[in-house]
């Protein structure tokens, strides 16, 4: 994985912030491996995720990854530019298309983070994540919500 | 087996605790990708403000999925996990979760609903640190809310 940083982990200022920013972009490599190393990290082992046999009986083309990975790896970005995870107050997200994971080689994933909404009273700002495979988007209003 | 909408509205008693580890903290963040140092590093997470290493935003799933599964796991629930999808998530942080932390976490089933063959079952996991207040007393101080929908297909769809 890798991450293109803005300057270094220091807090972003609310007042430099307008509506469109782009925060940062993050491109993800998913593989088989990865998926097995979440399944443990998390305690979530549905066969899915790991098992083509089992995947396939219920009507997917294949392993999938967890939508929660997804969810999870895309956050990274917004924990970067905010400089502190614990200023994430608030994310949600829809999962509206299941991410193939080959036997061999890897689905990449492209993440994107832009401003929002600033709300200065409340000294929050939201961050819109964009999530593609393959040009298509694989979650829906993914929005982070970070004070600053 | 068709859900049972019957379920809508329970609350279950709080779970036992969840002790979060410093090292569970940092083999989830290794697993996402999340490298930042205050999930790692002791003297990063104190030096940031932290009483100890930091919880990735969504780590709060390895909490939350213990207590759904007091619902997915009854039978009486009617919830074949093998016709399930995910179908949204949002974790709402009144505080960081922290190594250390002792959590409990009460579930509700906030919603069923069930239309054009797929049933919608939405849960709220109200995650709370574990302590005693002043007096000796058990206090819950609240840390996380979870709120999760699962889409489950039904037999022919």
């Amino acid at each position: 994985m890798t991450a293109q940083r803005p300057a270094a982990a220091r807090r972003p200022a609310i007042g430099d912030l307008a509506a469109g920013d782009v925060v940062g972009t993050r491109t993800v490599e998913v593989d088989r491996a990865r998926l097995v190393r979440y399944a443990g990290a998390s305690g979530d082992f549905n066969p899915i995720h790991w098992n083509d046999t089992f995947a396939a009986g219920v009507g997917l083309p294949g392993v999938i990854a967890h939508g929660m990975f997804t969810m999870g790896a895309a956050v990274a970005l917004v924990e970067e530019w905010a400089g502190d995870p614990g200023a994430v107050v608030d994310y949600q997200t829809r999962f509206t298309r299941p991410v193939p994971v080959p036997d061999a080689g890897v689905a990449t994933l492209e993440v994107t983070g832009t401003v929002g909404a600033i709300d200065a009273d409340a000294g929050t700002v939201r961050v819109d994540l964009t999530v593609t495979f393959e040009g298509a988007r694989v979650l829906g209003k993914t929005q982070a919500v970070v004070r600053l | 087996m068709a859900i049972n909408a019957d379920f809508a509205g329970r609350e279950y008693p709080a779970t036992a605790p969840y002790s979060v580890g410093r090292e569970k903290l940092r083999e989830f963040a290794a697993a996402v990708g999340s490298t930042h140092p205050v999930h790692h590093d002791l003297v990063a997470a104190r030096g940031a403000g932290h009483g100890d290493l930091v919880a990735p935003p969504t780590f709060a799933v390895v909490v939350a999925q213990r207590a759904e599964a007091q619902l997915i796991e009854d039978p009486e629930a009617g919830i074949d996990f093998t016709r399930v999808v995910h179908a949204d998530e949002r974790f709402t942080h009144h505080r960081p979760i922290v190594a250390g932390d002792e959590l409990v976490t009460v579930l509700h089933v906030d919603r069923i609903v069930e239309r054009a063959g797929l049933a919608m079952v939405t849960t709220r996991c109200e995650i709370f640190a574990a302590a005693t207040d002043d007096a000796g007393e058990p206090a819950r101080t609240p840390v996380s809310t979870v709120v999760s929908t699962l889409a489950v297909r039904g037999e022919d769809a």
